[in-house]
């Protein structure tokens, strides 16, 4: 049980795909500009991860070794599919300022480098548990992101006034405030885990 | 006036809506390969190759295959496995014909087939110019123009970028940041360069 958990939790903090990993970065940062945005790609990931998790363990003793890239690729490509058509379908809002980075999970790295890493090689209940954390931690990494940038650019949580009065610096919801968040973000992480 | 909307695309992607530093398409190859200048400038010959070939076979298998059966909702997988299987067919072919090409270029080819910037491209173009295209042949250039100057974009941006890394090695960065959080804050102030072509006006 306790290992179990272990799988869990080491993507939310040891293994956290974002900050210490270094994956998939390049839709943290395009759709970190509000809070909603961050976890909706949160969510749409996680699901994409979970599935893909699930059916790469659940057919890893059939797939030749040779051809497992391709063979991951489409089942990702799949999961992505129903992500994007259900996106369009009932949140038509979220699916427009997500723009391409919905399709662009295909290319995520998190997700095939947990197909690879992780799920080819063991049981579905701890592939499960393992997608899980990874997209809880992708997640909470995003909101993170996207909390600093919506608070400093816009003055705004989830899309309400917070402090009144406040000039917000619009620079922060532009790209190069990204880029800056996560430069410093990264530097604070390495400065508490170095000693 | 074909011709002003071709170099409209061009500015566009090369300055203002850089794929890099305005878009954030890439941003791993850019990170990783921009240490010093030589190969930073082959990775960038290599995805502009890349990226103007797949606009090329992404326009083929839109215009002649997912639209014709209606079957548009197959766009990423399809795309995805043509491009990832285009870019293994090329390094078998380098690695057969001119081994010497392959050494410098190999191990970039094989970087690039999941590269976002290059599954980007594809989606950008299917979004912009094939869903609308009533005429195919203007489509397949306008897609060609923007695959080909998103690469250059690319590299510029890598070139300019490697440049400034090999001259960081001799600064003095605080401890934590050294590495990859210097390398984002100085992406940042890239951007807010670049954020000034905005100001472009045709």
């Amino acid at each position: 049980m306790k290992k179990l958990l272990r799988e869990f939790s080491k993507g939310i903090f040891i293994e956290n795909p974002t900050f210490r990993l270094a994956l998939g970065l390049c839709p943290t940062l395009a759709v970190s500009t509000s809070v909603l945005n961050g976890f909706g790609m949160g969510v749409a990931a996680t699901f994409v991860l979970l599935g893909s998790n699930i059916i790469v363990s659940s057919i890893r003793n059939f797939i030749p070794s040779k051809i497992r890239i391709p063979c991951f690729i489409v089942i990702i490509a799949t999961f992505v599919t129903i992500v994007e058509l259900t996106m369009k379908a009932y949140f038509p809002a979220l699916s427009k300022s997500l723009g391409i980075f919905v399709p662009l999970i295909v290319v995520n790295c998190i997700v095939l480098g947990r197909a690879e890493a992780f799920a080819s090689r063991h049981s579905i209940v701890n592939s499960i548990l393992d997608g899980l954390g990874m997209g809880v931690g992708f997640t909470l990494a995003l909101v993170i992101i996207s909390l600093i940038r919506e608070l400093l650019g816009n003055g705004t949580f989830l899309g309400l006034l917070v402090i009144k009065g406040f000039q917000p610096a619009l620079l922060f919801i532009l790209a190069p405030g990204a880029l800056l968040v996560i430069g410093i973000l990264i530097g604070v992480v390495n400065y508490f885990t170095e000693k | 006036m074909e011709f002003n909307q071709l170099l409209m695309i061009a500015i566009s992607v090369i300055f203002i809506n850089n794929f890099i530093l305005s878009k954030f398409l890439g941003l791993c190859p850019f990170i990783g390969v921009s240490k010093k200048t030589e190969p930073a400038f082959y990775m960038g010959l290599a995805v502009t190759f890349v990226m103007t070939a797949s606009s090329i076979i992404t326009w083929a298998v839109y215009i002649f295959l997912l639209k014709p059966f209606h079957i548009e909702y197959l766009r990423t997988l399809s795309f995805i496995l043509v491009i990832a299987s285009f870019v293994q067919l090329i390094e078998m072919v380098i690695q057969k014909f001119s081994p010497a090409l392959y050494r410098v270029f190999g191990i970039y080819l094989a970087l690039i087939t999941t590269n976002c910037a290059v599954f980007g491209v594809a989606v950008l173009n299917s979004e912009m110019f094939l869903k609308s295209a009533d005429n195919a042949g203007k489509a397949l250039l306008f897609c060609v123009t923007q695959g080909f100057c998103a690469g250059v974009g690319f590299t510029i941006v890598l070139l300019f970028m490697s440049g400034i890394r090999e001259r960081l090695e001799l600064c003095d960065v605080p401890r934590p940041m050294r590495g990859m959080a210097m390398a984002f804050i100085i992406a940042s102030l890239m951007s807010m360069a670049f954020m000034g072509f905005a100001g472009f006006r045709f």
